[in-house]
């Protein structure tokens, strides 16, 4: 409805004729893009000069010779593929953890109408507020207690308790569904499992999809809690790990882009193949938040 | 579900209470919890007892290293507002650093996604070139920027000399480092910019048209419609802006260490500091609960200012 109404006004605008507009707004936002684009340019730029041109001066953006040999150092000079390892187990396992929950505990918000549900929803928004910092000490000191810190659960075992933010986009998008679907179901007997089953969690795939890819990209930028809460440099993921070409080797900078590239390319992938997916996920939390 | 206010028992009027109830309620009940079980759970765990103890360790003593929390009284709190580890310094560098950082991502976000919303060709490559920095993991971009903001052997001051103008010493100056940090955090906040033009394709196009017809101009019909029409998402952008930008750790620890001269010391940062590397659990509990009361107080200005601003009307 309102990407037709869009696409309505955008053939009356160019009815109006903006030309001298669009071509200023092009201008501005080809010189605002470089801009935009000129820290990528270098990360990847750098990754690939050998180690004698890093330091050049007058700078290059384009580098004098092209080597690749930073990428397969990179690798070798940390334990990049143990981290890499480790930030997959970490984005998958939160990602596992956020789809099976809030799925679950949305459903309890959003499909069945129990007495005191309204005042417990407002508690969970609340919980959004709350500085991450107010939670850190007591957790650290819990899960040391708990013998945790030497292994991931910090890290994954919050996942399956659902999160505020999740739960409000879940509720959001299951209290789009007509009413008589579900009462239809209950008039003919069926049982909450099956009915949460058999009809909302199929017609819940695009809020699956986005809470998964939400969750995965988390995990893999996160580096708060991987630095707070894992002790064990076994279980280091590459946010945490990045850090170890700048102490052991004062600034590899030739290394670092390259690992910092492999880092990010990941997370440009999944973005373009699920843009729709965020622009939708992120428009939709905005406007309705 | 009828409340008896009474001098029974919390178990005889909870019992009263269940009762109360029609079966048909109770059976909704039993399954709504059934489902929220594991937040409920989690909530008990992860949120209420970590506050509860937070709250605990804020009047005590508690370092990692001697186990046994004294209590203290007021006593963090009092030094906490003497100044101790610099915590007036490090509020007053937060907000200024919060300021900056929501005053400049608003003008440049809304710009951007205005332009955006101009019918340009190849919207999807630009919409993905503002949204790009958002998908570098933070610490990726932060050490990025450390290098491409090398007073010496750096991008920006590179580009800069080649026209003539030697640039700052950007993070390493105490006069430049807080100003960096926020433009490496404007750089950051493509999110925003998404939510704006979402909020700009919502607005009715007959308004523009009505405008048109009593022939006002691109400049007025911006700030007679578009600007008030997007009110909603400043307000939601702006909020959560706020609560994030206080809470950050990541760009200063890796950026600059909260250096030089402590110029970017955030306080979310010097709490991370006090807690992990002096292990002062419970003046940093302390300091915690003084954020989450700085964040909330803002939050509720901010909510409550908003009705003089803010137009939800279509």
């Amino acid at each position: 409805m309102s990407s037709l109404a869009a696409s309505d006004a955008l053939v009356r605008r160019m009815e109006y004729g903006y030309t001298l507009q669009r071509i200023a707004a092009h201008a501005a936002l080809i010189v605002f893009g470089l801009i935009f684009m000129l820290p990528f340019l270098w990360m990847v730029s750098s990754s690939l000069k050998p180690n004698a041109d890093i330091f050049d001066i007058p700078v290059r953006l384009i580098p004098k010779t092209f080597v690749f040999t930073n990428y397969p150092e990179a690798i070798s000079a940390i334990r990049f593929l143990r981290y890499l390892g480790n930030t997959f187990i970490y984005a998958f396992g939160l990602m596992t953890g956020a789809v099976l929950s809030n799925v679950f505990i949305g459903y309890g918000f959003a499909r069945i109408e129990w007495p005191g549900r309204d005042v417990v929803f407002i508690i969970v928004i609340a919980t959004m507020m709350l500085p991450a910092q107010v939670r850190f000490i007591p957790l650290f000191i819990l899960y040391s207690n708990w013998g945790w810190l030497e292994t991931f659960a910090p890290l994954l075992v919050p996942a399956f308790f659902g999160n505020a933010f999740f739960i409000f986009l879940v509720r959001q998008f299951m209290l789009t569904f007509p009413r008589d679907l579900d009462d239809a179901a209950r008039v003919d007997g069926a049982h909450e499992l099956q009915i949460f089953w058999r009809i909302v969690v199929p017609l819940s795939r695009p809020a699956i999809i986005t809470i998964a890819i939400f969750d995965f990209m988390w995990g893999w930028h996160d580096y708060i809690n991987p630095l707070v809460f894992l002790r064990d440099p076994d279980k280091f993921t590459l946010s945490v790990g990045l850090r170890l070409y700048f102490s052991q080797h004062g600034a590899e900078w030739g290394l670092l882009m390259a690992a910092a590239t492999m880092f990010t390319l990941p997370m440009v992938l999944v973005f373009f193949f699920a843009q729709r997916t965020f622009i939708e996920g992120i428009s939709f939390t905005g406007v309705k938040g | 579900m009828s409340m008896v206010p009474s001098l029974e028992s919390g178990s005889v009027r909870r019992r009263m209470a269940w009762h109360g109830l029609s079966p048909v309620a109770r059976r909704r009940l039993f399954w709504g919890l059934f489902f929220i079980s594991p937040w409920l759970i989690g909530f008990v765990a992860f949120t209420a007892y970590p506050i509860a103890a937070s709250l605990f360790y804020s009047f005590t003593d508690y370092n990692i290293i001697n186990r046994t929390p004294h209590m203290v009284g007021w006593n963090n709190y009092a030094d906490l507002l003497e100044g101790r580890y610099d915590t007036w310094k490090s509020l007053r560098v937060t907000l200024r650093y919060v300021g900056m950082l929501v005053a400049l991502a608003t003008v440049f976000d809304v710009i951007i996604a205005m332009l955006l919303n101009m019918k340009v060709r190849a919207l999807s490559i630009y919409r993905t070139i503002f949204y790009l920095p958002v998908m570098v993991p933070v610490v990726a971009a932060s050490l990025t920027w450390v290098w491409v903001l090398n007073p010496n052997y750096g991008l920006v001051n590179g580009l800069l000399d080649r026209i003539g103008v030697e640039g700052p010493a950007w993070l390493a100056s105490q006069r430049t480092a807080l100003l960096s940090l926020v433009l490496v955090s404007v750089w950051g906040s493509g999110r925003a910019v998404l939510i704006y033009l979402a909020g700009l394709k919502e607005i009715p196009m007959h308004l523009y048209e009505a405008a048109d017809i009593d022939g006002a101009n691109a400049w007025r019909k911006m700030w007679a419609i578009t600007l008030p029409l997007l009110t909603p998402q400043m307000l939601f952008n702006v909020i959560t802006l706020t609560i994030f930008s206080f809470q950050s750790i990541a760009a200063p620890e890796i950026m600059t260490g909260g250096g030089p001269n402590k110029s970017t010391l955030l306080f979310g940062y010097l709490l991370y500091l006090v807690a992990f590397e002096n292990l002062k659990m419970g003046f940093a509990s302390a300091m915690a609960w003084v954020l989450f009361l700085v964040i909330l107080t803002l939050t509720l200005i901010m909510f409550y200012g908003s009705r003089n601003w803010v137009h939800y009307e279509r």
